[in-house]
This record gives C-alpha cells, structure tokens and sequence, in this order.
C-alpha cells in the first residue's frame, strides 16, 4: 500500500515538470513524452538551433540541474525517406531529482550542429565519434577530428548506405614489409536474409 | 638526450620552450591493452596527455544491425570482456522492454546474484591489475585465484568461463545447477578472508598510499562535468547508484550501501572498489536466502525463448518453435528504449530502436569507460610520467568497451 502512494506521487511530480518545462520551453519544443519507466523524458526540439539555449537551461537552472550528460549518439533515418536524415539525441540526467530526458533533435545531411563541449566537457568525444561515424558536422568543436576508426580512413561507417564489409582490407605485406590496403575481394555476394513471413507471429500479440 | 627544443623568438627575447613529446605505446603492458597515448612532456611532468583510442574497434554497434535480436546479444559480453554479464543484462533489459515481457522472480534473482558475483570478478581484476602496474605483485596473483573460482560459477551455469550470454531476453538461459547456491554461499564467507588479505596487502602499505593518495584528484563539480559514473563518480563524494536510484530488478529488495568517497583521489577509488565487493557479498548473500525454490527461469511464451532440450524430444510444437527461433528469430514491435544498468565500471547503457522487423535498426552501446578514458588529459596534468600509469589504474580502462 505504502509503495504504491510513493509511485502515485513521483508519477505527478513528474506531470508537473512535463508541465513546467512545456510554459517555459514553448518555443522550442516540439512534442514532450513522458517515458514508460517514468523517469525520463523525451523533448523533440523544433530545430536544431534551438539546442545549445535548452541544454544550458536544462543544466543551469535550479529547478531542472541536469549536471551530468551521459550520452550523445545518432541514429540514421535513411530508410523512412524523412527530409531529415539524422536523428541526435542527447541524454542528460539530472542527480538531484533523478530524471533523465533525452534531447532530440533533427538534422539533415549538410546541416552543421553547434558543439556543445563548453558547457559540458565530455560531449567533446561523443561528438568526435558521431563525426566519425555518421559524418555530422559539428560547429565550434575545438578538436574534431576521427576517433573510433583508422587514421586516414574515408566514409561514415554508422550510415546505412555504408556497405557492412566496408570498402578495404588490411594486411601484412611480408614483401613490402608494412602493411597494405586493398580493396575488399569477397568470393560470394552479401547475403542479407529478410523474413517477411506472411504469419507474422509475434507482431499480432500486441 | 637533450630533446627540449629552445627557440629564441627575435622580437622580445622570450623564449618559448616546445615540449618533448613522448609515444606511449599501444603495446604497453600498462596501458590496459590498446591505448596509445601521446604525452606532452615538461621534464618529468605531464602537460597533456593525448588518448589515441579505436585500435580495436570492431564496429558493434553496425554488426548488431544485420543480426536478429537473439543473435546481438554475444556481442556484449565481448565489450567490456570483464564483466560480461552485466552488460548481457542490459541488453537483455532493452529488449524485454521493447517486448513488454515480465520476467520471473527467480531469473531477476539469479541475474542479481551473478550481476554481483560479476562486479567482483572486475573490482578483483581492476584493483588487481592496478596494483601490478603500480608495482605490487602479489595481489594479482591471489586475486585471480580468486577470479578462477568465479569464473567456475559462470561454467558451471552456462559452460563458459567468461562469455556466457547467459542472461537473455526474457530469463535467463537455464536454471542454476543443484548445489551452485551452496558453493557461491561457501565461496562468499570466505572470500571475506581474502579481501582482509589483498587488504593487508595494500591499504596500509607505505608505497602503495604514496603513489595513490593525491593523485588523479577530482572534484566533485569536475566529475559530473566529465560526465564519471560508477566507482569514478562516488569516489569524489556524489551519492548515486542505479542499483538504488534507479532500481531495475529485485535490487531495491536488498539491504546494501552505496560508498561514497571523500577525496576523489586513487586511493579514495581504491577504497570504494574494495568495499563494493563487500557490499556485493552482502547482497549475493541475501540473494541466496531469498530466492525463490520452485520458479519458471524463463519467459513461458516460446515465441520469444527456446524450448529447452527437453520439450523438443516430446512434442512437434516445440521443433517448429525452436526452428523459428534460431532462423527467424522474432519480430519486436516497433519502439524505442533507453536502459541503463549500474555497470561495475559505471553507468552502462543501451539504446534499442526497432522498426518492427526481427533486427534492431539501431542499437547504441554506451560504455562508461569510454567517457573516463576522455577525462585523462585533465586528470593527469601536472603530474609526473609515472602517475599516468595509476590514473589509467584507477579509471578502470578495458578497451573492448571503449572502441567498441
């Protein structure tokens, strides 16, 4: 009995701060949801340049202090034929009052997005790798170069029009005696089986 | 070996001194497998510490892509190739969410008691291995007697010795064999022996507290900003674990504490890990009480786990199913979910989006290493060549989860 009026309460104190962040938000936001584990949320910005304001806020101020950010990453929307390509959502987490909300923002192919590594130093190294994989490219970053892949290495592994055996191969040249890139020799064509059964098991459960 | 290069600039007679730079290897012993570090060098004194990371970079996060969701999940255990099993039950938790499965009471205690057994098998290699790159010998050696009885658990309950992808989507693969209980039970009573000796070994010692006490020291506000987790983020003094804060499991019915650090120094991280794997006896020990006897290990609907050997010797039904499951695997509704476990290490996530077919569209793996292996540079200026090697030590590196 106990525990379920603690649930009932967080469940409102976390509608009030949906509401809260809605008035003083109106501008940027796009759509808000509250998540099933009800701790974190999901704020879908207008636009991307509506970020670095938000994130400041949502950091800044007493009543939200999202000090940590845990998490930046991409996902690329190639196949929903959306006019934007890549979706970039940002994680914060707020340890005061033990929410999450993740920042979501839009962007097109070319569209540059404004670094946010000044307010919090460790999106430095989120930013290099979505660089690195997806080819976003970020604003003000004061270091962006690769990070995950090899040096010298060309395209955006992440993408989805980027093949999964990737376009060269390395090895050890015992002739030349260092090693060297050639381009990918595969002996059978990918294979990529799609199951579209017409039974569709699982799907009609829910 | 005089490699300070002076350069007298003609305007103002200053002289501006370029420092030497040094090539920390990818195939140093102490860099934790494959980092390759460059450091800017005043002297001895570090200026700046350059981490060069990706060197084995397997490209997780794209292979998961083209598997199903059965098929994505050994791919965790090789990330952070120390504590396997929490990250299986992280994965294993995004899916679940995706699939609105509940499961059972004596898989979520079974997943407690080995996400525990696996916090220790790391905190043991962690400080273990801190310790050798420091200089003490010992504590490696008894450690990882230590960790093989651990890892015996693991076989004993999967037939691995470290990737076990034992967790899985809605259970956990089999039930515990007859007498595992007891054995961990035995193990537990005494391993509190063995950590008063790695102690012994240590806590006091004059040397070991010289190299770790004020070295790597972070406050509390550069902690967060540097976005720590885990050990790294209660070590400069904030109170926060997942396991309490966000309690996922049966964790919130366990009696335990979360340790909080003064300093944020080594030596405070030190301390933290040690008294963690207390604290995971503690809880492993009322696992073991609490958990229940007579209980289904899995998700009873065979459209989302294997039947086991069994069922399939006796009923056709249970053929197909299984046929279906290991070809076609199943078709997750379309959704997406963020789940963040308390990792040993830190806070480890995982992003899963599902487009309604049977292979997640995109599967993000956050590693908490990966983001304190970013903090180096500021945590190791302004001290001397050999501190990098502690601070390395102390932030727990283990380069499967920060290439990824």
């Amino acid at each position: 009995m106990n525990e379920l009026n603690i649930n009932i309460n967080k469940k409102i104190k976390i509608l009030e701060y949906v509401v809260y962040l809605n008035q003083n938000l109106i501008k940027y936001i796009k759509k808000i949801e509250i998540l099933k584990s009800k701790k974190s949320i999901n704020l879908i910005l207008k636009d991307a340049k509506f970020l670095e304001p938000t994130i400041f806020f949502l950091k800044k101020h007493s009543k939200n202090q999202f000090e940590l950010l845990s998490d930046i990453f991409s996902i690329d929307l190639l196949s929903n034929m959306n006019f934007y390509r890549f979706q970039v959502l940002y994680s914060l987490l707020s340890l005061r009052f033990n929410i999450r909300i993740n920042l979501i923002i839009n962007v097109h192919e070319y569209q540059k997005i404004n670094s946010i590594f000044y307010i919090f130093k460790n999106a430095s190294w989120f930013e290099r790798e979505i660089w690195d994989m997806f080819g976003i490219f970020f604003f003000n970053h004061n270091d962006l170069r690769r990070i995950l892949s090899d040096y010298g290495f060309e395209g955006f592994p992440l993408r989805k029009d980027f093949p999964l055996s990737g376009f060269f191969e390395i090895r050890y040249d015992d002739k030349k005696k260092r090693i060297v890139y050639e381009v990918i020799e595969t002996s059978q064509e990918f294979r990529l089986f799609e199951f579209k059964s017409p039974w569709e098991s699982s799907l009609n459960i829910y | 070996m005089n490699n300070l290069l002076t350069l007298k600039s003609k305007k103002n007679n200053l002289q501006i001194i370029k420092n030497f730079t040094m090539n920390f290897g990818p195939q140093h012993p102490a860099a934790h497998g494959v980092l390759r570090l460059i450091l800017a060098l005043d002297g001895e004194i570090v200026k700046k510490a350059e981490p060069h990371i990706g060197l084995l970079h397997r490209g997780t996060e794209k292979l998961i892509e083209y598997k199903t969701f059965f098929q994505a999940l050994p791919y965790f255990d090789r990330l952070d190739y120390v504590s396997m099993m929490v990250q299986e039950h992280a994965y294993s938790l995004a899916v679940e969410n995706l699939l609105n499965l509940n499961i059972s009471k004596r898989a979520s205690f079974i997943r407690v008691i080995f996400s525990e057994i696996t916090r220790i098998l790391n905190h043991l290699l962690a400080i273990t291995t801190h310790a050798l790159d420091v200089g003490a010998l010992t504590p490696f050696l008894w450690g990882f007697e230590e960790r093989e009885k651990l890892m015996e658990f693991y076989e004993r309950v999967s037939g691995a010795r470290m990737h076990a992808s034992y967790i899985r989507p809605g259970g956990v693969s089999q039930d515990i064999p007859m007498g595992l209980l007891k054995d961990i039970y035995l193990f537990c009573i005494r391993f509190y022996e063995r950590l008063f000796e790695i102690e012994s070994l240590l806590t006091n010692n004059r040397i070991w507290k010289q190299r770790l006490i004020d070295v790597g020291k972070v406050s509390a506000l550069d902690a967060l900003n540097w976005g720590f987790s885990g050990p790294m983020l209660r070590g400069s003094g904030v109170n926060w674990d997942l396991r309490k804060d966000q309690s996922y499991e049966v964790y919130n019915l366990f009696d335990f504490n979360i340790i909080v650090g003064k300093n944020g120094d080594c030596y405070d991280r030190y301390l933290i890990r040690i008294e963690e794997m207390r604290e995971s006896l503690k809880i492993i020990l009322q696992a073991i009480n609490l958990i229940p006897d007579f209980d289904y290990i899995k998700e009873n609907d065979r459209k989302f786990v294997a039947p086991s050997r069994l069922q399939m010797k006796n009923s056709m039904e249970s053929i197909i199913h299984h046929f279906k499951f290991f070809s076609e695997n199943y078709n997750v509704p379309k959704g997406e979910t963020y789940v963040f476990v308390e990792a040993p290490k830190g806070e480890f996530g995982v992003f899963l989006k599902s487009d309604g077919s049977n292979k997640p569209y995109r599967c993000r793996i956050k590693a908490p290493g990966f983001v304190h292996l970013q903090a180096l540079d500021f945590m190791s200026q302004g001290h001397m060549v050999a501190d990098v090697v502690t601070i390395i030590g102390t932030q727990d590196i283990v380069f499967g989860e920060v290439d990824r």
